[in-house]
């Protein structure tokens, strides 16, 4: 009995001294946008590139991140459905912030995405690098070529954009955003407010589900 | 009494693992070490949280509580009945089918595997079958 208590103890001991250790190792973690340290938040103001009508009743604002798988898959399958439905249509207009989770090219691929937005070619990048998630999320070496050729692709100019990234000119913004996610409760992505509300359904964010509550929310709008 | 002392060092490694993901998941650990990305990928996934609070420390506060009975039932008093077996059968079961649940939706829901949830799963499954093992054996330290 005395040797199974020690055991124990000495499992108690490997155990704590391995939780300490990766807990030292938190400052290694969530590589910011190139190799420059995370900076401090900085917002200039800036509250996210939107889709669709200013004067839409409605406004969906999605806390994403472009390396998490479940962003890339919404974006992909369910997105399409509910611009063509309900941002063209004028009833909803979405705002896109920045969430970076702790993924290797998540801040990279953010600010990626705000150098293009920069040339006013935000939502075609956006879209794309959902789109080719799975091919630059899986690579462990640094992606920036792939996001160049991408940017180029959706109509970038090249020397701007590479300006913009060597200079990680909007990662003051990017963080910030993700500050306010914070504030706001969010904890993973896709996290969705609609006008201001926590989505409903947490388990559900098809399109069928977001025509739904959208529809709901006009009526609701409606009878006041 | 062998079955009892196995489960508590299997709960207590277990407890160890539930927490490296619990302190990922509150910020306290920066990076998991996973290798594939996938850990990553499933404990910021919407399912890691359940009624606001993260996946893991379910998985925590559960093979404490294994680890506690466990012990409990190895102190001379509680040695010799097999009741203590029979409450460790059935957290283990607990455990095992919430593991069964979170296992399904890595593999179809997130499309991602986190082999540090693999390596929970196999230890409460052990657990499970040792603790099943020894509700069903003849003896008194059963």
């Amino acid at each position: 009995m005395k040797r199974f208590y020690l055991l124990l103890a000495a499992v108690v001991v490997a155990g704590g001294v391995w939780l300490w250790w990766a807990s030292r190792e938190k400052g290694a973690a969530a590589p910011a946008a190139g190799a420059s340290p995370v900076p401090a938040a900085a917002s200039d103001g800036f509250t996210g590139y939107t889709l669709g009508s200013d004067s839409a009743p409605i406004e969906i604002v999605e806390y994403a991140d472009y390396q998490c798988g479940h962003c890339g898959e919404f974006a992909v399958l369910q997105f399409p459905v509910i611009k063509q439905q309900l941002i063209a249509t004028g009833r909803v207009r979405w705002r896109l912030r920045d969430f970076p989770l702790g993924f290797p090219w998540s801040r990279l691929s953010a600010l990626a995405a705000q150098c293009a937005g920069e040339q006013g070619k935000f939502w075609p990048m956006a879209d794309t690098l959902f789109l080719t998630q799975s091919e630059w999320g899986r690579q462990a070496r640094d992606p920036s070529g792939a996001f160049r050729s991408l940017a180029v692709g959706v109509g970038v100019d090249r020397d701007k954009y590479d300006a913009c990234m060597a200079g990680t000119r909007y990662a003051g913004r990017i963080e910030a955003s993700h500050e306010e996610g914070v504030t706001r409760g969010v904890n993973g992505t896709p996290t969705f407010f609609v006008n201001g509300s926590p989505w409903p359904d947490t388990h559900n964010i098809s399109s069928d589900r977001f025509r739904q509550v959208v529809d709901s929310v006009i009526a609701a709008k409606k009878k006041r | 009494m062998r079955h009892r002392q196995a489960i508590a060092l299997l709960a207590l490694i277990g407890c160890f693992v539930a927490s490296y993901l619990w302190l990922y998941k509150i910020g306290a650990i920066g990076e998991l070490k996973c290798g594939t990305g996938g850990c990553e990928t499933v404990q910021t996934s919407r399912w890691a949280v359940l009624f606001g609070i993260p996946v893991a420390f379910y998985g925590v506060v559960g093979y404490a509580l294994i680890f506690a009975v466990a012990l409990l039932g190895l102190q001379p008093r509680f040695a010799a009945r097999p009741g203590a077996t029979r409450v460790l059968a059935a957290l283990a079961t607990g455990g095992l089918l919430f593991t069964l649940y979170l296992t399904y939706v890595e593999l179809f829901v997130i499309h991602a595997i986190c082999r540090w949830c693999v390596a929970s799963a196999a230890i409460i499954t052990t657990i499970w079958a040792v603790a099943l093992r020894g509700t069903f054996r003849r003896g008194p330290a059963a």
